[in-house]
């Protein structure tokens, strides 16, 4: 039970806050009196207005008759998505990193030690420009691009793959493939209760596996395949059509990706080493075969170590992301802090604006790992 | 250059809400002894630091002048090399007192963004580099075309409408940093570099070969680059204008830097006599000493001079008078009669 703060305590604590609020507001008025004396624009009316330039990777509709707005919204998916890339291969990278660096095995050890000191000693801007420059230089200009089977095409532009594209009859094996990832799903739930219940984990993989592909599959065989590829095509200067990777999006992953997999591994190296030995010997003794100390002894336990770091170290590589304008990848900070504010000359609400993206966006991604967090934490009652 | 954007912003923040300096900018330069200028970025000929680090060249000389005319002395400067996007944001807040920079005039960045343009001192276009293998002779060949370029001047929004109008499809790679755009382009991540025709040429000159690449013929835009102070200071605006007038009619009359004191002693031009401060009293009329200009043009020589020392056809720059003549041998650099 908290003790009733004094009468004191509250004067004290709303004259703070009072004149807190005063602060502010005389900075706000002040900043667009200013503003107005310089002769500088003030309003969100910018975002409305045609942007007139083009931007290099659009997730979605964009074109230089778009709306500033529509900038934002194309820049921010932009990040998003490399972040989500980047983020879905560091883990692995550095979880097997970070076990290679308590491996029995010599080699091993040194090459994960070697992998995690020079990573993490190398500035990442040096890092980018090195694999975007060793990217770029051995890869062949388009007429001389390297391709496989005719369908995939890679040179300096971008690596362009083939993409189905549904024609007439294709929803119903979307609705075919929707309904058994659905079945999937309640079916795992179902054979884990089982397991729980019996011991009994037999067939659980191939079960769920067979269930999410499996009315997919048939129904695209009794519909006649309603798909045709999208091939991409020399016309011109360049490969069209199909699906294109920027060679800007691959740098900026692998450079952002493998940095951090270096910080990861040494997360989980400590999560590792902070399960009590104790813990490991009484799983042999109980004669578990080693797969199984890993996985039901030390990694439940060392996860809750790690996952708190692991989740700063996502947000920092999220906060990365805004290297990508030295090498032309248009991310959020390129293309609204850079572009957008050049032709609006607007500083003060393009900063602002920009702020809040990254705010929501990161305190998404940190609002998940606490939950995710809370789960994992030891019940106490 | 990207993390300073934060600290810029602040920066632009914390002016805001400060309150601007009061004082006029001639007595800032005057009381600190020193004129602050932001130049181009490491640019060949325009603003470019020497194999003894010192910076040198076509901003800069119009720099130089200024501080000759303001203070006397041509080296009391404070060279601050920007890129474009930071330079909008130091001029705003007074982080400098003029921008002797490669900047496009235009409506937008004249009106309703804290600065104004003084003149035109170099009239530019953009153009398109590609590499000669490429065999494309024309920007109209460009369809479907990679391009690499820099960002934060009006090149995106150039190339934006020039394919739009001419129905032609186009990628476009901005990099934040222009050396960045050309090593990209070099490395064949695009098939054609653009800028202004200017800059294609000074940064052209850092190409492994560069006898490779062409400039296409075409101009896609009109580029008139002229000097910027903070908006409002219509006594600092007439000064550094004035200045730099100073320069151009000083190649009109002939009066160069090798001959300005003779001139200042023995010519009949009655308006050369005004020009030096012989006769009138131009200087006082906005608090400077009569030898204003004599001292601008003591210090660097006339605009003509200016132009061949650091991007003439005799310099690596190479680039013609072209438009950039006087008005009286055919080009565009003119200026109002000093009487």
């Amino acid at each position: 039970m908290t003790s009733r703060p004094s009468a004191a305590a509250v004067a004290i604590q709303a004259a703070v806050l009072i004149l807190l609020g005063a602060v502010l507001w005389l900075a706000a008025s002040n900043a667009v009196a200013n503003l107005t004396r310089l002769g500088i624009n003030t309003g969100l009316g910018f975002l409305w207005r045609p942007a007139g330039f083009a931007i290099s990777q659009t997730l979605i509709p964009y074109s230089e008759s778009s709306t500033y707005l529509a900038a934002l919204a194309v820049a921010a998916l932009n990040t998003v998505l490399l972040a989500a890339v980047s983020i879905a291969l560091a883990t692995p990278i550095g979880f097997m990193i970070g076990l290679g660096r308590r491996s029995a095995n010599g080699l091993l050890r040194g090459v994960s030690t070697g992998y995690v000191e020079l990573l993490r000693n190398v500035p990442l801007l040096l890092q980018l420009f090195f694999w975007y420059f060793a990217l770029l230089r051995p890869l062949p200009p388009p007429r001389q691009s390297l391709t496989l089977l005719g369908a995939v095409a890679l040179n300096a532009r971008g690596l362009f793959l083939p993409v189905p594209i549904a024609t007439e009859g294709s929803a119903a094996v979307f609705v075919a493939l929707v309904a058994g990832i659905a079945l999937a799903v309640i079916a795992a739930h179902l054979l884990a209760r089982r397991r729980e219940r019996t011991g009994d984990a037999a067939r659980t993989v191939p079960v769920v596996l067979a269930l999410a592909l499996g009315p997919g599959v048939l129904a695209a065989l009794a519909t006649g395949m309603p798909f045709h590829w999208d091939v991409p095509h020399l016309q011109g200067f360049n490969y069209q059509g199909g699906l294109a990777v920027q060679p800007e999006l691959v740098a900026m992953t692998l450079a952002l990706s493998l940095y951090s997999a270096a910080y990861i591994a040494e997360i989980v190296r400590a999560g590792l080493d902070a399960v009590p030995r104790g813990q490991i010997e009484a799983a042999r003794a109980l004669g578990l075969r080693p797969v199984m100390v890993n996985g039901k002894i030390v990694v439940p336990q060392a996860l809750r170590v790690i996952v708190p770091p692991l989740g700063n170290e996502y947000l920092r590589l999220f906060r990365n992301t805004t290297l990508a304008a030295a090498i032309g990848y248009p991310d959020l900070t390129m293309v609204f802090g850079g572009t957008v504010l050049n032709q609006t000359a607007q500083a003060f609400e393009v900063m602002l604006i920009l702020c809040a993206v990254y705010l929501a966006i990161n305190g998404g991604v940190a609002a998940l790992i606490n939950w995710y967090n809370r789960r994992l934490a030891v019940a106490t009652r | 250059m990207r993390k300073y954007l934060g600290a810029l912003a602040v920066l632009a923040l914390g002016a805001a809400i400060a309150g601007g300096a009061g004082a006029a900018v001639l007595d800032d330069v005057k009381q600190r002894g020193k004129l602050v200028c932001g130049v181009g970025p490491n640019i060949p000929g325009f603003a470019f630091a020497d194999d003894k680090g010192v910076i040198r060249g076509f901003d800069v000389d119009h720099c130089k002048a200024l501080a000759a005319a303001v203070l006397g002395d041509p080296e009391k400067i404070e060279l601050k090399p920007l890129p474009p996007r930071d330079a909008f944001a130091q001029i705003q807040n007074g982080g400098v007192d003029i921008l002797t920079h490669r900047l496009t005039w235009t409506y937008t960045r004249d009106n309703g963004a804290g600065m104004q343009f003084l003149m035109v001192y170099e009239y530019d276009g953009q153009g398109f580099m590609v590499k000669k293998a490429s065999g494309v002779k024309s920007a109209l060949e460009l369809n479907g075309a990679s391009i690499c370029i820099g960002q934060g001047t009006t090149t995106e929004l150039n190339i934006g409408d020039y394919f739009r109008a001419h129905n032609m499809t186009y990628k476009i790679v901005s990099f934040a940093d222009l050396d960045e755009a050309r090593r990209a382009y070099e490395d064949g991540r695009c098939d054609a570099w653009s800028n202004d025709r200017g800059s294609l040429a000074a940064r052209g000159l850092a190409l492994k070969v560069r006898a490779d690449h062409v400039i296409l013929p075409e101009t896609i835009s009109k580029e008139p680059i002229g000097p910027i102070v903070r908006k409002g200071e219509a006594q600092w605006a007439d000064i550094a204008r004035w200045t730099f007038f100073a320069l151009i009619t000083a190649e009109e009359l002939g009066v160069t830097q090798a001959n300005v004191d003779d001139m200042k002693k023995n010519s009949p031009n009655p308006e050369v006599k005004r020009l030096l401060g012989v006769t009138d009293e131009f200087g006082a009329k906005n608090g400077l000493s009569n030898d204003w200009a004599y001292n601008a043009i003591k210090a660097v020589g006339n605009y003509g001079e200016i132009y061949e020392r650091n991007i003439g056809p005799k310099t690596p720059i190479g680039l013609e008078r072209g438009i950039n003549r006087l008005y009286k041998d055919g080009g565009l650099i003119y200026s109002p009669p000093f009487r």
